[in-house]
């Protein structure tokens, strides 16, 4: 090009074309910009007044009295509800999710039933999670399946139809990028499927499979809207999956509609809580896998 | 099936599996394939239960549950035009303020940021959809909100003239439709940024380079190689977004007034389809006719959403595998990244 541009110099930008340029250039800037600002706004405030209340008094300790005078008391039982419903959830939606992403990839391929699936999963993601809460509520909350209205476990059931297709996609892209090489060499090492499925895809795959349910159990954990119509809600700490129970997410939404100041500021301590258990989630996530990325 | 290709060339039969042997694959191809069975057939049910327990009120109101515009708990009348209509602006708000946002920042990572800076920058933006969305309510309540107001105020005052915005003045309160626009714009941003930057990261850099070697400017290059090759999937991520914003319910319900009324600017209170199954749910629970129009709505909520995924995901098929056919491995697995994008 510097050989060419003293003999036949290109045409010159024009300065109205320039200045375009760089006004465009600065508005994708300032646009990346302003999309940073809710972060760091929701964060400050987060911390701001969160803080406060994680060093009131047994905040972490105590449960929540319930009362609206005196003591408004901690988060104790809405912490380990969380923990107990997420984790049963857990429980249901990452082995099932992985064992369809199997199907899918290891059976189904191309077959019209596997893109049915396929397709159903893809929706399902962006079915509302009310939706969800709803048809638990419908199905077993109503008919008081298994002697109680509202419990821990038909929440957690909510949640895991929620994590499911998440689970499921992200296991599906992993498990497509195990190599075929890998498979074929088994295969003609005379292994059967099973042994292939278990001893060569998952153990290839393992780190991003951890990644994707990892980010589906990050994002259980705070939704509202199914434990809504499936737990209720609770103040007492109780391990008991099929009664009532006291969460994270509907404990800020209770004090969020209280107008003692004393129970919103639990509320912002209860969110802080709740965002720095969810981003230690993704942060783990992300570094699994960025590791395996590595490697 | 494949062990079957020894035994076919008659290498040698040490290779072939006794019935027993082939059991454990036979059982665990029949199980995966019955599971996901099971979940399809799940939501059907749950579909048609859904239908079950909303038909009292869908019978009894019809269409004037989606278009008359009375909702009234103690006559025992649900029209639902103003939870629709409520739905509809916030989510028009969210996608006005969103979307041009979110590709601003998908442009950006992608195509101008320094490349050290690109994971970072976009693992910020991600992370705005880490945010529960109760926390976002929470955070609408006490702090957007009564901020906003004096802006809005300011904004209605001066605008006064334009249809829609004008007309509230100082009567303008915390909890409105803009405030709840406002909180799902920044909730849809991550997800729509998400599937744009997927989307943008599709474009042959072949054409970028024809671009720029014809002499075009950066933003020439974004504009005429990069934009319209991308188009259809950032269409199809905006229309995830909506179906996101329509979904949205409990940062809605804190921030957009609960008031069972048509608003007549955009800064009154209002209520949304999400919202009414939230807020009235728990006085529902004795009044049969009342909570059938709860699941009504719930319904309209879930038909809708998926209406707009079915056609989003038909916009981003074509913006990230239509378009290049040699590399369709590539393009598989860019598709499921985005399917997972939006939840993730």
């Amino acid at each position: 090009m510097s050989a060419s541009s003293p003999a036949t110099p290109l045409s010159q930008i024009s300065a109205g074309r320039k200045r375009r340029d760089s006004i465009m250039r600065g508005s994708l800037l300032v646009g990346t910009g302003i999309a940073l600002v809710p972060l760091i706004l929701v964060i400050y405030y987060l911390i701001d007044k969160g803080i406060s209340a994680w060093t009131s008094s047994g905040f972490f300790t105590t449960d929540p009295t319930g009362s609206f005078f005196g003591d408004p008391g901690g988060i104790r039982s809405a912490i380990f509800g969380t923990l107990e419903i997420v984790a049963l959830a857990s429980l249901i939606a990452i082995p099932c999710g992985i064992a369809v992403a199997l199907y899918l990839t290891e059976y189904g391929k191309e077959h019209w039933f596997a893109n049915l699936v396929r397709y159903f999963v893809d929706v399902m993601t962006g079915v509302p999670s009310v939706v969800f809460g709803l048809f638990i509520y419908i199905v077993l909350v109503v008919s008081h399946t298994g002697g109680s209205g509202f419990a821990g476990w038909k929440g957690a059931l909510a949640l895991a139809l929620l994590m499911l297709p998440i689970v499921i996609r992200s296991s599906e892209v992993v498990l497509l990028l195990v190599p075929s090489s890998l498979r074929e060499a088994a295969l003609a090492l005379g292994a059967p499927r099973w042994r292939i499925i278990w001893k060569v895809v998952l153990p290839t795959a393992r780190s991003g499979l951890v990644t994707g349910s990892l980010l589906a159990v990050a994002r259980g954990m705070g939704e509202t809207a199914p434990l809504l119509f499936t737990v209720s809600f609770a103040t007492a700490l109780t391990g008991n999956i099929n009664g009532l129970m006291n969460s994270l997410p509907l404990e800020i939404y209770t004090d969020i509609t209280n107008p003692r100041d004393a129970i919103v500021a639990r509320a912002w301590g209860a969110a802080l809580t709740l965002v720095a258990l969810v981003l230690i989630l993704n942060v783990v996530a992300r570094l699994i896998s960025r590791r395996s990325s590595m490697t | 099936m494949e062990a079957n290709v020894t035994t076919a060339t008659g290498v040698s039969s040490r290779f072939e599996r006794t019935p027993g042997g082939r059991l454990p694959d036979q059982v665990l191809r029949v199980g995966l394939t019955t599971l996901a069975v099971l979940i399809l057939g799940l939501i059907a049910y749950f579909f048609v239960r859904l239908i079950g327990q909303s038909s009292d009120a869908l019978n009894k109101f019809g269409l004037s549950f989606i278009f008359g515009n009375d909702w009234d708990i103690s006559r025992s009348i649900y029209h639902g035009a103003p939870l629709v209509i409520g739905t509809l602006i916030t989510s028009a708000i969210a996608l006005i303020i969103g979307v041009p946002v979110a590709v601003a920042t998908a442009l950006y990572l992608t195509e101008l940021c320094p490349r050290r800076a690109r994971a970072p920058l976009g693992m910020l933006v991600d992370l705005l959809a880490a945010v529960p969305s109760v926390v976002y309510g929470l955070w609408g309540v006490f702090v957007l909100g009564p901020k906003l107001v004096p802006a809005e105020k300011w904004f209605a005052n001066t605008f006064s003239f334009i249809p829609f915005i004008g007309g509230g003045g100082s009567s303008i309160t915390a909890p409105n439709y803009f405030i709840a626009g406002l909180i799902l714009a920044i909730m849809i941003l991550p997800i729509v940024s998400a599937i744009s930057r997927e989307v943008l990261a599709t474009v042959p850099a072949e054409n970028k380079e024809a671009a720029l070697a014809l002499g075009a400017t950066r933003w020439e290059m974004i504009r005429m190689a990069v934009l319209p090759y991308a188009r259809p999937g950032i269409t199809g991520g905006a229309m995830l977004g909506l179906g996101r914003a329509i979904g949205e319910t409990i940062a809605v319900v804190l921030v957009i007034g609960n008031a069972a009324t048509i608003g007549h600017h955009l800064f009154t209170q209002g209520y949304s389809l999400a919202a009414v199954i939230a807020n009235e749910f728990s006085e529902a629970a004795n009044q049969p006719l009342h909570s059938s129009a709860l699941f009504a709505a719930g319904l309209v909520l879930f038909v809708l959403t998926l209406l707009v995924n079915i056609i989003a995901r038909w916009f981003v098929r074509r913006g990230t595998r239509g378009m290049r056919a040699p590399e369709g491995g590539a393009g598989e697995a860019a598709s499921g990244s985005v399917a997972t994008a939006g939840r993730a």
